[in-house]
Parts: structure tokens; C-alpha cells; sequence
């Protein structure tokens, strides 16, 4: 049976599912219950100087009839004391040897703040640090959270300052509410951390009342933006972590965070360079108990593709995406209807008549009964068909021969050397 | 009321209880919303399917209503009777990939929303200073009523029963579509300024020649009437009903306990022979059986109405052919005798000729007998009318619903005879949308 455990800068732990820092790691009570239900971590809930919070503070976007596609939250970090956090991180490391703790940290951009912090939340044995520079909520308001998180030099000057201090492992937590992650990844690695994790959660309003106006969440008639999460925010989160991994610059450990809630989302993670995977959202919507899966689901796929380790799928990807100017121009794939499997819903017709090459016509079988078949001459090969498609196999998006490989950069190389 | 007479209420309550809003959401949520959408081609009104649907999803249950009255002015009543499996959700996509989306009962719950919040859906059109008169304010009538006072014509409908709705008033049970159901359809046509007069019969009430001469147009939509006599033996002993008019008391309030611990016997088995089975049942017979000369695959009940039937504990004796009813010194049935029948070579309607066993009569043990053999026609109106047709059945050009008489325009079962489609209430909509877009066409050029 494959190996789960992972080595992430230094942090051992027994598999690659950890926990995020939010509201699931508010208290000793939760941490260990989630031990319990058999995470291999967790980033306990972000450590600064005491807050007030406000209720309501989630709200979740429906969508076709399914809760929580997303998720929205104007919780700021820890609304407890920090000497109470301090005694349950200390009980529950006593109690979970086994499990990584790290402490989550945000305080106001002063060298004396970061200093003391990192002392005491390492006295109590945390076995690594994550600096919070996400938040895009309230702390950021305050200059905190997102505010830092946003400008590379203080992202590098607190890593620094928070390095200066720290015995155990710096993880950064990286914005996604910025143009270029990389930029910051970068100065996260420039400020010496050990390791980088993303995404924080993202701006956003999540809807708006028909009835009163009111915003989503509703605080006594007034609402403010909040941080996005849940599933559908994992495409923009794998696209970051993408982004760092191919970054010849970052070669610190990727902790890969944002809408992932089951084992295929943190393989896919992995692949993309993440070593391990933090999970918020979805222990929020269904429980700890998800992790139970997301073990066993990992140990069977690893079993399956023959792979000893997790920590083999680390990176598998990477070197498979490119630049858009890298790609093939001369592939060619083109869409195939399987009429054994099609059920005749049409919906790849009128996507493909209203929104792409007008390629997929009826025609009439020698039985007399109306189907669908693709022009192939006039097919772009662009999937909108196959995506919309609600039978699996009837759709095939067949691979064409085609001629020696040229991408853009190639060919402007060429026309640069040959004339055009 | 008394709590006797609430209970004998509470079992003519609708069996099929509402789709849950959580049923609904998840429900209208899989619906594919298909692209020319094989369940909007299988509806014979061609309600939009998945847009009734979608909005549904979107909250707006104002355009989902109006998406499918639109289509059918009868709605609310077909989501009760119509034989979706074999119509919309028959054609569903998702037959052979999952289930089927449950249509019947999403346009149900639209047209109970509908029933609550009386909307405004339609309008009458400006008037144009034509008339109409429609006889029969069953689902043909009112549909071509309601599609006329649209186009702007000023329409009155002649109704010989005490209430509007014909069929769905009158002959489908109330457990499948209640009374107030059929009413609120031809409230909803009142809405547009039509004028129903009930309790007049043409021929009767108001002669033929007045509404002849009195209106631009006239369309024929009588449907059918009674039950025909069985022709044989004892039919006149007490204890034989109709079961048309046994359904209408029913629907009309009329429980009785006349039924009670009897043992009866249904002659027939189509869906009204089901329904005054089931009905029968409900008013405490102890025993009911359908009696066919035909085989089960035969029959001509929908395959629902079948399943409801076993579910209620009725017996079906197939391929026995009623011979006479007997009776005791006072004149009560006392039981059915009959022949059992062998089937032979297709006849005409495509099914098998019964084929008599002379020499093995039995007897059913009955105290109650329903004839459900079909319904007659109204020979004599049609023929007051002079209006050809062939055994009752008027003919009309497929395409104007015009009779022999221009004039005369004929809809709903009145034009149903062998072989010229079904005598759904959905199809009787569906004839009446169309007749009256042929009187507007026919009509136009002299406006």
C-alpha cells in the first residue's frame, strides 16, 4: 500500500491532508477532533492580537440546486484570547505528537510584533509557522492581512522579521487579490521562507438580496466584502500554485489551498506542484469526516498507478504547461458523436450554432429518426460540445494526424530569420 | 359537516399528494433544458417543456405559468390526467440515461402556484367586432373560447350542465382531478370577457337557428354523452348504473352508501370503467371487478390507471363477455352471467376478435352492475345541425376543423372516431387552440 506521508519543508506528516487555517481550527476541541477523524494536520486558526467579530459572517452561493459552489466569509482571525490558543495548541500537540500543528500569524508590520509572536507561539511547540498575508476581510482595513500581502516588500520585510525569530519552518500565505502571484511569491522566498501556500481567499459580494437589497452577509442592514472560497474557486488557486511551480525562481515547497474537498482535487494539486493540500471549505460543509476519503481514495489511486509515495506525484505536471506561444498550432482534434450513447438532448447543436463554428447539424437516419453529426471539416476542435454534453461517451473528441509540430514562438522565430 | 361525511370526503382527496418544494428545486434543476426538446414535440399543445421548467429554477413562477397556459389553456387539469409516460416524459432524453423529469408534476406544481396567486397571464384582444358561439364548455370549448377572446372576438359558450369544465367537471373522479380544478380553468376564460351560459342546452334552450344566425362562426364541441345500452338481459334491473353518470353524482357531492359491502361488477375497461371502479371502491364496495371480453393487452385504460386500479384492490376478469343480468323477485341484480371468450384474428380496430365459448356460461355473484362500453353520441344535435358524419362522429376538414356546414366549425371528442387520435383532454385543447386560429384565419379578411 502507497506511503502517505509527507515531508513539507521540514514538517512531517502522516499524510498530505491538512487542515486550513479558519474556522475548523478555532479551538483545541476541533483540532483534535479532526486528528481524531484522521487529518494529518492543521493551520490553527490565525493568531494576532484579539478582535471583535460581527454575526452574520458566511453566506454561500447556490448553484442548479447544489449548496456551497462557493463560499463567503467576513470572519476575521481569532476572536479569543491568544493566552487560551496558546494552552489548547500546547494540550493538543502533547495529546497528537503525530500531527503537524502550525500556527497561523498576523500582526501589524513591526519587526518588535513579528518578534514576539513567533517566540511564543514556538514555545508552545508548534511545529511550523504560516504568516497570513491572505485575508482580504477587515484585518486588511487595518493594514493586515491582504493589505501586506499585496506589496512585495512587505511581504519580504515580514518574512524576514518573522525569520529573524523563527526555529521552526516559515510557511507564507499568499493573496490571490493581486495581479501577479508570483511577484509576491517571490518575495516571499526573497525574504528567506521555507515554504509558500495559496490561495487566500478572494474579493467578493456574494449576492444581493431581492426581497430588502440588502447584501450578502447582512449585518444590521449593511454588508462589505468578504473571501471567497469552495469549489468554485479551485481552478484560480491551481492556475496560482501553476504559476509558482513553473517559476524557475520558486523553489520553495508549494502548500496548495483553495476549493479542493476531495482526493481528486489535492492529486490534481500535487501533480501541478503542491506538497501538500489544506482544506477549509469542505470540512465546513460536510464535517472532518470527509478526510476519511480523501485517505483512502489517494492510497487506492497511488495503488492503481503504481506509485509508492504521494510524494511522487508532486510536480508530474508541471512541465506540461506552458505558454500559450509554446503550444502546437498544428494539432488538430476534432468532435465525434457516439450514437450509441447520444440521447438526443441537441444541446451540443445549439452551442455549437450560437456560440462556436456552426459545425454539428441533423441529419435523418435511413430509420427515419433525426440525429446529430459533426462537419468535421469545420470543426475548430474547441470541446464546447463535449462540455456541454450530459451523456458521457457520446462526445469523443478524436485526435487528427497532423503536420510537424509549430508553435507561435517557433514561427515568429522563423519569420524572424527567414522574413515573413 | 359530520365527521361521517368528513370522511367520506377525505377519500375523494387527491391520491397523488404535491411535489414537495425540495422535490421540485431538485427536479426542475436536472431537467437538460433540451434544444428543440422531444417532450414539447410529444405534448399535443406543444407546451415549451424546459422553459416552464427553467423558470421554475429562476424563481419565476409568474412566466412558468404563462409559458404553459400559453400552450394549454386546460393545464392544470392535463398535469392531473394526462398519460405523461406515454406523452412528455415518455419522450424524455433521460429515459435510457436515468429517469425521466417528472413534467406532470413540476406543470402541477406551477399551476397550483397559479391557483393560489391568480395572476394576470393573458388578455383579451381589442374587439373586432365578431362573434362566436361554442357549443360545450368542456376542455375543446373553453380552449377555443379562450384562444378567440384573445384574437378579440366576442364569445359566448352554451352549456347545458349546471357548471363549466364538461369532462373535467363531470367525468374524471375527483381523487384524480377535484372539481375546483376544472372551475378555476374556466374562471380563468370568464377572465376574458367570454360568456358561459350554463344550464342552456342548444336545441332546447336556444334553437339552432338562433345560433346559426346569431354568431359569425359556431363551433361543435359536445364531446360525447352516455354510456350505450349493453344489449342484453336485465340491463333495466335496479342495481345497474352508467358509469358516466355514477362519476358525475360522485363529482357532484353525491356520496352515498348505496355502495357499501356490495359486491359489483364494472363492464369494460377503459379508463372510465377504471375510474368507476376506484370510485366504487372508495364508496365501500366490498368487492369490484372488471369484467373484459378482451385480454389485458387489449385494454384501452392507460397503464397508470391500470396500476392505480391493482393498487386499489380491483379484479380484473379478462376475456368473459357479459351474456345477461339476473336478478331477484324484487328486481335487484343478483348476478352477472357470462361466456368465456377465446381471441382470434386482428379485426378491424387492430385487435383481436373475441370469439364466443357457448357452452361454458358462468356466473359473477353482483349486486351492483356499471356499464363502461364507450360513450354514445349526440346523433340528434348533429343532425338538427345537418352536419355530416359517420355514426356520430362529425366529419371535418383536418385543417380549417370546418363541418360540412362552413359555418360550423366541430372540436374535442365530437370529431374523435377510430383511428383519429386520442380523446385526451390535452388533445380536446389542442382542437380547440386550432379551431379557433382557423375561424381568425377564415374570419380575417372580413374584419
Amino acid at each position: 500500500m502507497a506511503d502517505l506521508h509527507i515531508d513539507f519543508a521540514g514538517i512531517k506528516s502522516k499524510n498530505p491532508f491538512w487542515l486550513a487555517s479558519g474556522p475548523p481550527t478555532n479551538t483545541g476541541y476541533q483540532v483534535q477532533r479532526a486528528f481524531d477523524a484522521g487529518w494529518g494536520g492543521a493551520v490553527w486558526k490565525t493568531l494576532g492580537d484579539p478582535v471583535i467579530n460581527v454575526t452574520s459572517r458566511f453566506s454561500g452561493l447556490n448553484y442548479g440546486g447544489q449548496r456551497v459552489a462557493g463560499f463567503n466569509n467576513i470572519e476575521l482571525i481569532t476572536d479569543r484570547p491568544l493566552e487560551v490558543n496558546l494552552r489548547e495548541i500546547r494540550e493538543t500537540k502533547r495529546a497528537y505528537p503525530d500531527h503537524a500543528i502550525i500556527a497561523s500569524l498576523m500582526v501589524e508590520p513591526k519587526q518588535e510584533k513579528w518578534h514576539e509572536i513567533v517566540k511564543r507561539v514556538e514555545d508552545v511547540g508548534v511545529d511550523g509557522l504560516e504568516l497570513n498575508f491572505g485575508c482580504p476581510h477587515g484585518m486588511a482595513e487595518r493594514r493586515m492581512g491582504s493589505a501586506s500581502g499585496q506589496v512585495p516588500d512587505l511581504v519580504e520585510k515580514q518574512t524576514y522579521w518573522t525569520k529573524e525569530a523563527a526555529e521552526t519552518p516559515v510557511i507564507v500565505k499568499l493573496t490571490p487579490n493581486i495581479t501577479d502571484i508570483t511577484a509576491t511569491a517571490d518575495a516571499a522566498v526573497q525574504g528567506g521562507a521555507d515554504a509558500i501556500s495559496m490561495i487566500n481567499t478572494i474579493n467578493s459580494l456574494m449576492g444581493v438580496d431581492l426581497d430588502t437589497w440588502n447584501t450578502f452577509p447582512n449585518i444590521a442592514g449593511k454588508g462589505t466584502h468578504g473571501g471567497y472560497s469552495g469549489p468554485a474557486v479551485k481552478p484560480i488557486a491551481l492556475s496560482m500554485v501553476a504559476e509558482c511551480a513553473t517559476q524557475p525562481d520558486i523553489q520553495v515547497p508549494i502548500s496548495g489551498i483553495g476549493g479542493i474537498e476531495n482526493w481528486q482535487d489535492a492529486v490534481e494539486f500535487m501533480l501541478m506542484g503542491a506538497s501538500n493540500v489544506q482544506v477549509c471549505t469542505a470540512a465546513m460543509h460536510h464535517g472532518f469526516r470527509i478526510v476519511e476519503d480523501m485517505i483512502d481514495g489517494l492510497t487506492n489511486y497511488l495503488d492503481e498507478k503504481g506509485l509508492n509515495s504521494a510524494m511522487d506525484l508532486v510536480g508530474q505536471s508541471v512541465s506540461k504547461y506552458k505558454k500559450w506561444g509554446d503550444l502546437d498550432l498544428n494539432h488538430k482534434r476534432v468532435a465525434r458523436i457516439n450514437q450509441d450513447y447520444c440521447i438526443h438532448c441537441n444541446k451540443c447543436h445549439i452551442s455549437c450554432e450560437d456560440a462556436a463554428h456552426q459545425c454539428i447539424e441533423f441529419y435523418t437516419e435511413s430509420d427515419g429518426t433525426r440525429a446529430l453529426k459533426v462537419r468535421e471539416e469545420d470543426c475548430v476542435g474547441c470541446n464546447l460540445c463535449s462540455i456541454v454534453c450530459p451523456a458521457d461517451g457520446a462526445i469523443e473528441m478524436i485526435e487528427q494526424p497532423s503536420d510537424v509540430s509549430m508553435t507561435w514562438n517557433e514561427r515568429q522565430r522563423l519569420i524572424s530569420v527567414f522574413g515573413g | 359537516m359530520d365527521s361521517a361525511a368528513t370522511h367520506a370526503w377525505k377519500i375523494f382527496d387527491e391520491v397523488k399528494p404535491d411535489m414537495k418544494p425540495k422535490e421540485v428545486m431538485e427536479e426542475a434543476n436536472r431537467c437538460l433544458f433540451c434544444y428543440d426538446a422531444p417532450c414539447m414535440k410529444a405534448c399535443p399543445t406543444h407546451i415549451d417543456v424546459p422553459l416552464f421548467i427553467k423558470k421554475i429554477t429562476t424563481g419565476n413562477m409568474k412566466g412558468s405559468a404563462r409559458i404553459i397556459m400559453e400552450a394549454n389553456p386546460v393545464a392544470a387539469t392535463c398535469a392531473r390526467v394526462c398519460p405523461t409516460e406515454e406523452l412528455c416524459e415518455g419522450a424524455c432524453v433521460l429515459n435510457d440515461a436515468s429517469l425521466p423529469i417528472m413534467i406532470g408534476d413540476l406543470q402541477r406544481h406551477t399551476m397550483n402556484w397559479a391557483m393560489k396567486n391568480n395572476p394576470q397571464l393573458f388578455e383579451a384582444g381589442e374587439q373586432n367586432g365578431k362573434r362566436v358561439a361554442v357549443i360545450g364548455a368542456g376542455p375543446a370549448g373553453l380552449s377555443s373560447a379562450r384562444e378567440l377572446a384573445r384574437y378579440g372576438y366576442q364569445v359566448t359558450v352554451f352549456e347545458k350542465q349546471a357548471e363549466a369544465g364538461g369532462l373535467d367537471t363531470y367525468g374524471i373522479v375527483p381523487f384524480r382531478l377535484p372539481k375546483h380544478v376544472a372551475l378555476w380553468e374556466v374562471e380563468q376564460i370568464k377572465k376574458l370577457g367570454v360568456s358561459i351560459q350554463t344550464n342552456t342546452e342548444v336545441g332546447k334552450d336556444v334553437s339552432i337557428q338562433a345560433v346559426l344566425d346569431g354568431f359569425d362562426a359556431v363551433i361543435l364541441a359536445i364531446g360525447m354523452a352516455h354510456v350505450p345500452p349493453l344489449g342484453i338481459p336485465g340491463e333495466e334491473l335496479d342495481g345497474v348504473f352508467d358509469a358516466i353518470q355514477l362519476i358525475e353524482r360522485v363529482k357532484s357531492g353525491h356520496v352515498t352508501d348505496r355502495f357499501s359491502g356490495k359486491k359489483a361488477v364494472v363492464i369494460g375497461a377503459g379508463n372510465t370503467a377504471i375510474d368507476a371502479a376506484t370510485c366504487l371502491k372508495r364508496l365501500g364496495a366490498a368487492r369490484v371487478q372488471i369484467v373484459y371480453r378482451r385480454s389485458e393487452k387489449e385494454m384501452t385504460a392507460y397503464p397508470f390507471e391500470y396500476r392505480f386500479a391493482k393498487e386499489e384492490g380491483i379484479e380484473f376478469r379478462w376475456q368473459t363477455q357479459p351474456k345477461r343480468i339476473e336478478g331477484d323477485e324484487n328486481g335487484n341484480v343478483t348476478s352477472v352471467v357470462c361466456a368465456p371468450i377465446m381471441l382470434g384474428e386482428k379485426d378491424a380496430s387492430g385487435r383481436r376478435r373475441p370469439i364466443e365459448i357457448d357452452n361454458a356460461p358462468f356466473a359473477i355473484n353482483a349486486d351492483i352492475v356499471v356499464k363502461a362500453i364507450g360513450q354514445m353520441r349526440d346523433i340528434p344535435l348533429i343532425e338538427a345541425f345537418d352536419l355530416a358524419h359517420d355514426h356520430g362522429v362529425v366529419a371535418v376538414d383536418p385543417l380549417t376543423y370546418q363541418t360540412s356546414n362552413p359555418k360550423v366549425y366541430a372540436a374535442g371528442d365530437v370529431i374523435f372516431g377510430n383511428g383519429k387520435g386520442e380523446a385526451m383532454v390535452v388533445a380536446a385543447a389542442e382542437q380547440g387552440k386550432k379551431t379557433a386560429q382557423a375561424i381568425h384565419e377564415q374570419l380575417l379578411s372580413k374584419i
